[in-house]
């Protein structure tokens, strides 16, 4: 699903490169954590697998795409099939719950009836059925993130990226997120989350890749957050 | 591509901007309001061209006691200059205008200036020849010859007071456009400058809809369809501002020789006919500044 060789990309404004010879690949339906800390490359990893930069040297696969050899307008076609989840949940507020999520298949062209049909069937699997109407500022921020869950994997995606997805959530509502992109990993979704959270790494026992530095230091398939520290 | 949600897009993104938007459709308008008038200046310049060039002719006026004495141009020296003004080369026909007759011509001409008509006497006009020429170009070998002779007073081209009133609605015209040109690029700056802010505002939706696989088109059509609407309202006002121009100011102003003949009447139709060019002026240059700053300015 993801494969990178000997990725090195190196910042304008850095001397320092942000990631470094890096090397990994992530089968099909997997659950990944990629932790390390601020600055070790983590976003740029995810930025990398969007597209939304390339590699200084070095090839990127995702799915059947050559990300280093993808022209700029097919990068539509491949984003689309990658649904994103951040730590500040990146919803728009002046759309309801149902509106912020039928905005990611209407911006894609779908058709009415289609979207008609499935966001109310997302809104249901993310667990927040009855909560269509409200506006995400009359929400939690558990209910917020699974907003932002919904509009990743309406579209049904490949692989789902969320970036520090529990960052801004306390430990309770950080497990109900958890439980609900394993869900989402059980529909053969693959799934890479870039996190800090000790005790969900921890407590998942999924592959864990380390950054330190731009290198990956570690690549454990039932890791832990803190081992050999 | 859904049109419905490109339109609301559209609406969302210049009521969001009114001020902005409010700004770029006037100075759009009055730029396209002085090209429209430029380009009206150009009809009435051909129009004139087409009217006078067929009746240009060379007028021989005769020296004072002739006009006096001689009103039917049949003694010396005018008949003797009527025959051979006939028989000179490149001559079409000669016609014999006497005071009087230019007189009543005169009266005729200002009759829209009573005041001008009352302090003109008669004898303040000459009377002449009225030389129609196979070439106009023969002018000068005319002049050269009739020009001395006795009883002549002086051989006038009319191309000449043509020039000068070509030259000046050639100046009219330039001006027109000149100011129209400056317009346009404070309307350019306008627009490219609507177009930022307005994807600034919603840099939020934008970086989703890029997340999401969202087209070029999908999210950037609405921002450049901004600026063609704004375009087109500008044109509509231009356009509206032209009628009300020739309806209110240009009809009053220019009554009198456009009575007289001399200057041809600006038609409705003709600010009708020059309208799509308006449009057809405001929707392009607004779509490529649109996509100028889109390419320039905003992130794909």
């Amino acid at each position: 699903m993801i494969r990178l060789e000997h990725v090195t990309k190196v910042y304008k404004t850095s001397p320092r490169p942000a990631l470094e010879d890096v090397s990994v690949s992530v089968d099909k339906g997997e659950f990944v954590f990629l932790i390390g800390p601020s600055g070790s490359g983590k976003s740029t990893f995810l930025r990398l697998l969007l597209r939304e930069d390339v590699p200084t040297k070095g090839e990127i696969h995702v799915a059947d795409w050559d990300l280093t050899k993808l022209p700029r307008r097919r990068v539509p076609r491949l984003r689309q099939r990658i649904g994103c989840v951040f730590q500040d949940f990146r919803l728009l507020v002046n759309k309801t719950v149902a509106e912020n999520v039928a905005f990611a298949l209407e911006v894609i062209g779908k058709p009415r009836h289609t979207i008609r049909k499935v966001v109310p069937e997302v809104l249901q699997l993310v667990g927040l059925d009855g909560k269509a109407e409200r506006m995400p500022n009359e929400l939690s921020g558990g209910e917020q993130q699974r907003v932002a869950i919904a509009r990743a994997f309406v579209n049904r995606p490949l692989l789902l990226l969320a970036d520090e997805p529990t960052g801004n959530l306390d430990p309770d509502t950080s497990q109900d997120i958890m439980l609900l992109l394993e869900r989402i990993n059980r529909t053969g979704t693959t799934v890479l989350m870039a996190t800090h959270d000790h005790s969900i790494v921890d407590s998942m026992r999924r592959r864990v890749v380390e950054l330190q530095f731009g290198k990956v230091t570690r690549d454990d398939s039932r890791g832990v957050y803190g081992v050999g520290r | 591509m859904r049109a419905s949600f490109v339109f609301s897009e559209v609406l969302t993104g210049l009521r969001r901007n009114v001020t902005m938007t409010i700004a770029m459709i006037l100075t759009t308008a009055i730029s396209l309001g002085l090209l429209g008038g430029g380009l009206l200046v150009v009809r009435m310049i051909d129009r004139m061209g087409e009217n006078y060039l067929d009746h240009l002719e060379v007028y021989v006026h005769l020296t004072d006691d002739v006009s006096q004495s001689d009103a039917t141009c049949s003694d010396e020296p005018c008949a003797g200059l009527q025959s051979s003004l006939q028989n000179a080369a490149g001559v079409e026909s000669v016609v014999f205008e006497s005071r009087e007759e230019a007189y009543a011509r005169f009266q005729q001409i200002f009759a829209g200036q009573p005041e001008l008509v009352d302090l003109t006497r008669p004898e303040s006009l000459p009377a002449s020849f009225r030389v129609k020429l196979e070439n106009p170009e023969r002018f000068a070998a005319l002049e050269e010859e009739f020009s001395g002779q006795a009883g002549v007073n002086r051989v006038v081209d009319q191309a000449e007071f043509l020039d000068r009133l070509f030259d000046l609605l050639g100046g009219v015209r330039n001006a027109t456009f000149a100011i129209a040109l400056v317009q346009a690029i404070a309307a350019l700056l306008l627009i490219s400058n609507t177009i930022q802010v307005s994807a600034f505002t919603r840099r939020t939706e934008v970086g989703i809809m890029r997340l999401v696989g969202a087209t070029r088109w999908y999210t950037q059509l609405p921002f450049l369809l901004e600026a063609v609407v704004a375009g087109l309202i500008g044109a509509l006002l231009a356009v509206g501002g032209l009628v009300v121009a020739k309806l209110g100011f240009i009809d009053r102003v220019l009554q009198g020789p456009i009575e007289a003949n001399i200057i041809p009447e600006l038609s409705l139709a003709d600010v009708l006919l020059i309208s799509p060019v308006l449009f057809g002026v405001a929707a392009a240059v607004s779509a490529v500044t649109g996509y100028v700053t889109l390419r320039l300015y905003v992130r794909n």
